[in-house]
């Protein structure tokens, strides 16, 4: 044995670098392998599809989604002069602006509540949490109900008043505000939960050592609670904002994108669009357009954010 | 055969060349070998890449004579013990014992075999049903090692074992390691940051800094012959006291005034620092004073007196047997010779000359 | 610090105030399906008697228990798929050691980015073409893999003292069995999390069931609950009220079971 064991470095080198070289690959393999089901399943149904989309959204399709003729940027450019598409852009950024800021206010104020160490103050974060159990589909059930023109709480409550009842899903001017309130409270769960556990993580000594100074509750707010909080926020504002664009149940539950389109939010008219007319081409044109505008609104809280949240 | 070679060994990271330099070490079989050295020498990281955790960037290291660079950690045939003891929290510390035998495919009655010799060896026979959390930082670190003892590998390589226990216990599984590396006739390679623990512990010590090897040996011949200043500070508590010196004409000048005569001491050099351990600034009666100086603080450690002195620019601290009554600013009669002091190169700080009387034959004195 | 009296009243009572508020509708919800349909009409608000008239009627009339267990299955389905893709890729990115890992890290984090709604059309073909329509693998693969449960993971395997591993490396403990054996068993509380994230959702899911289901196979509770208010011409309220609180009542349990775990889990996975 001893003739054959290699003692110098050089000559080990070779031996060295082909052992070295076949462990590298070895850990490549066995990454690989571990990550092989995440890969192929990201690849079949989101990296393909999302090929397949912009590719769809060149062309016109036939009732079975297959490609038929080549159009170009036709379909964005149909979108673009179509008032139906003009009408869900709007009501798309409406309805934002009406769920975020409610959602965020309400929640935020919920888990300035619920952050209070007080007795019983766990049956509270269980119900303000409750939300997020609610599926949309349940949900709207509720809400119908209460939107209901006869029969429904708000307009009995209206009427005890002696105002006229309002045609929460029927009337053109009412529909999406009444959508945007059932929509606040599904969203009002997660959101609480996610701003309870940053209110939580909050180091306590900053609270004592403002109470030592003396300070008030709004001050600690101002001045501690919401500066720590602020990497939370950004990141419910991000998901809220996200989640708005994504809106589709409550709209199909409670008024088919009516009256009038006043509900009619992209996604639905995505569906519409792919499912109810088989227009796959047309309907590829506005996911990619929804897909942009995500990633844009993202890619701008990114950069306003990086500047102005306080992280730790 | 479990002996351990270093010929040359190099690391590098991307970002930062020689982490460690040229290492060339024989460690033999059965030796307990200590590394130590600051945090950030590199002695965690040539630990590494013996155990085979990390890759060696040039170089050869051999085990018994055989090139190991390529061989993955479980081909080496070795066993670790980390700072954090690395315990399976979810684990039984039976199960923690035992869990590298799964894999080394050793039959079940041989692992019962096993299981029941370590733990009694380690004295963890009542604790086999429970987790480690529920456990004293002791039993953890003798779980930990009981871990390294049943794998039976011959080569045994700690890291920082001790340094998260109190330093009672410290003192305690000291000589506990150090019984069973000599029980089992281990080889094992040790890495501190803690002098004290090299110099009890280790047959030989090797002090690492800034990825270099400043000097190889026993503990004594570290202590009494340090290679470089930095051993000499390294080594040795409180530390040994060093101060700029020039020679002329047979003279020793620490300061204008302090002067010590040399008539035995050829010196090449004009400057030079001049080393002094605390034990040789020795107390003096009238006859036998050399020289006369200022006490700055006085430290009580019960059995012995801790005394700081002012010399020069420098403070000299002094360690005496028995408890002294002086205050700052007593001047105190001490005898300062030539043979206890040792002589550094100021640009090299390489040794020029070992003080020539250490502290055994000083003991032989005073008893 | 204790708080005076006065702070204390002034926070129990908007607390108490916005519990009923947000709990509103779900309570009139509750009280209508212990309703006879006349009190419903009539406007009253609480129940005069306690009838189960609605459960039993919603359960007999419609296929409400059949999509119960299709949506118990799926959920469960997507949840142990997400469970197991998740923590696989997550055991990657924390302990396996490879070149291109950086990279492929930023490209599941990206997927985050893309709505499902952006590629749910050639989805549709896709299942469509598998023959996948109205089946289980249709509505339950496609959820499998998930950047935010590998995000999640990673963040709590990277808990894990890198000293284990290295001790298991030394023991000659393969990357299969270290993740079997230590991993999983010390990331429970996270695959727990994990489970519970993935059920509600799973759960909740509206659009693509109702894309991937033509027929009463497969289709899940949601959509059930769309049917039946559809076909009911809203006039049955007692009924749909009793079917939509059976459809809440195992993501409500859930909730409440986990809402502790889940709120660490998430704001944890969210902004680390």
């Amino acid at each position: 044995m001893t003739e054959f064991v290699i003692q110098s470095e050089q000559a080990y080198a070779k031996v060295w670098n082909k052992a070295r070289k076949r462990q590298r690959l070895h850990s490549f393999l066995k990454g690989l392998l571990f990550l092989l089901p995440s890969i192929l399943l990201f690849s079949v149904f989101l990296f393909y599809p999302l090929a397949k989309t912009i590719y769809l959204s060149f062309y016109l399709t036939d009732a079975s989604g297959a490609t038929t003729v080549y159009v170009g940027l036709e379909n964005y450019k149909q979108l673009f002069i179509s008032p139906i598409f003009q009408k869900s852009l709007e009501v798309t950024f409406l309805f934002v602006v009406y769920t975020v800021p409610g959602t965020i206010v309400i929640s935020l104020f919920l888990a300035l509540l619920a952050n209070e160490k007080l007795k019983g103050i766990g049956i509270f974060r269980t119900i303000f949490s409750s939300t997020m159990g609610i599926s949309v589909a349940a949900a709207s059930v509720f809400w119908m109900f209460l939107f209901h023109p006869t029969i429904g709480w708000l307009n009995q409550m209206l009427a005890t008043f002696g105002v006229d009842s309002i045609g929460w899903l029927t009337d053109p001017d009412w529909a999406l505000f009444s959508v945007s309130i059932s929509t606040i409270w599904m969203n009002i769960g997660f959101t609480f939960l996610i701003l309870l556990g940053g209110l939580q993580s909050i180091d306590r000594y900053l609270y004592e050592s403002a109470d030592i100074d003396g300070a008030g509750y709004f001050y600690k707010l101002r001045r501690i609670t919401i500066p720590m909080l602020s990497p939370t926020l950004f990141f419910v504002i991000t998901v809220s904002f996200i989640n708005a664009f994504q809106t589709f149940g409550q709209v199909d539950m409670l008024t088919r994108g009516g009256p009038q389109n006043e509900t009619n939010v992209i996604v639905y008219s995505i569906y519409q669009e792919a499912f109810m007319n088989y227009k796959h081409g047309a309907a590829s044109a506005q996911a990619i357009i929804l897909f942009i505008l995500i990633l844009l609104l993202t890619f701008i809280q990114f950069k306003l954010g990086e500047r102005k949240v306080h992280y730790q | 055969m479990s002996h351990i070679e270093m010929e040359n060994l190099k690391k590098t990271y991307d970002h930062q060349q020689n982490v460690l330099d040229g290492i060339n070490l024989e460690i033999s079989e059965g030796e307990f070998f200590v590394l130590v050295g600051p945090s950030g020498s590199g002695k965690s990281t040539l630990l590494r890449m013996i155990a085979g955790l990390e890759e060696i960037s040039g170089g050869l290291l051999k085990m018994n004579g055989n090139v190991v660079n390529h061989l993955r950690p479980k081909e080496r045939n070795l066993s670790m013990v980390f700072q954090n003891y690395a315990l399976y929290p979810h684990l039984t510390v039976e199960q923690n014992i035992l869990f590298g035998l799964h894999a080394r495919k050793v039959s079940k009655s041989e692992q019962k075999k096993r299981l029941m010799e370590t733990a009694e060896m380690m004295g963890l026979g009542d604790l086999l049903k429970r987790k480690p959390k529920q456990l004293s930082g002791g039993q953890r670190q003798r779980v930990a090692l009981a871990r390294a003892v049943v794998s039976q590998a011959p080569i045994c390589l700690m890291d920082e074992p001790l340094s998260n226990l109190d330093a009672k216990l410290r003192a305690h599984m000291r000589m506990e390691i150090k019984r069973l590396q000599q029980q089992l006739g281990l080889t094992l390679v040790y890495v501190t940051h803690d002098q004290v623990e090299a110099m009890t512990m280790g047959d030989r010590i090797m002090v690492l800094h800034d990825g270099e090897i400043q000097q190889v040996g026993d503990p004594i011949t570290l202590y009494n012959e340090p290679a470089n200043l930095f051993v000499a500070s390294f080594i040795g508590s409180p530390k040994i006291n060093l101060t700029r010196a020039k020679v002329q004409d047979n003279q020793l000048y620490i300061t204008d005034e302090l002067k010590i005569p040399l008539r035995d001491t050829f010196l090449p050099k004009k400057e030079l620092i001049v080393g002094i351990r605390a034990e040789h600034i020795q107390h003096a009666t009238d006859e036998t004073a050399t020289h006369e100086l200022e006490v700055i603080t006085v430290e009580h450690l019960g059995n012995e007196t801790s005394i700081t002195f002012s010399v020069g620019n420098d403070y000299w601290t002094a360690k005496w047997i028995g408890q002294w009554q002086l205050k700052a600013g007593d001047k105190v009669k001490v005898s300062l010779t030539e043979e206890y002091l040792s002589f550094f190169d100021p640009v090299t700080e390489e040794l020029i000359q070992p003080a020539r009387v250490h502290a055994k034959e000083d003991e032989v004195v005073a008893i | 610090m204790r708080m005076p009296i006065y702070q204390k009243l002034t926070f129990y009572a908007l607390l108490v105030v916005s519990a009923f508020l947000v709990f509103a509708p779900a309570i009139i919800a509750l009280s209508m399906s212990f309703m006879s349909n006349q009190e419903i009409m009539m406007g009253n608000w609480l129940p005069s008697s306690l009838t189960l008239d609605n459960y039993v009627h919603v359960l007999e009339n419609s296929r409400l228990l059949h999509f119960f267990i299709n949506s118990l299955i799926v959920s469960l389905v997507i949840m142990l798929g997400q469970l197991t893709l998740s923590s696989l890729s997550a055991y990657a990115f924390v302990f396996i050691n490879f070149k291109g890992r950086d990279l492929l890290f930023f490209i599941f984090i990206a997927t985050m980015m893309v709505p499902f709604e952006a590629s749910i059309i050639p989805n549709f073909q896709t299942i469509r073409d598998l023959g996948w329509m109205n089946t289980y693998s249709g509505l339950t693969i496609p959820f499998f893999a998930m950047a935010f449960g590998t995000f999640l993971l990673r963040q709590s395997f990277k808990q894990i003292p890198k000293e284990l591993k290295e001790a298991s490396e030394i023991a000659g403990i393969g990357d299969w069995k270290f993740f079997l054996t230590v991993v999983l068993p010390m990331a429970k509380s996270s695959i727990v999390t994990l489970g519970v994230y993935g059920f509600l959702t799973s759960w909740n899911m509206y659009l693509w069931p109702l894309l991937a289901t033509t027929d009463d196979t497969t289709r899940t509770v949601q959509i059930g609950l769309r049917q039946l208010q559809s076909q009911e011409q809203l006039n049955d309220w007692g009924m749909i009220m009793a079917g939509a609180i059976i459809v809440v009542l195992p993501t409500l349990i859930l909730l409440f079971l986990g809402q502790k775990k889940l709120q660490q889990g998430l704001a944890e996975g969210a902004l680390k």
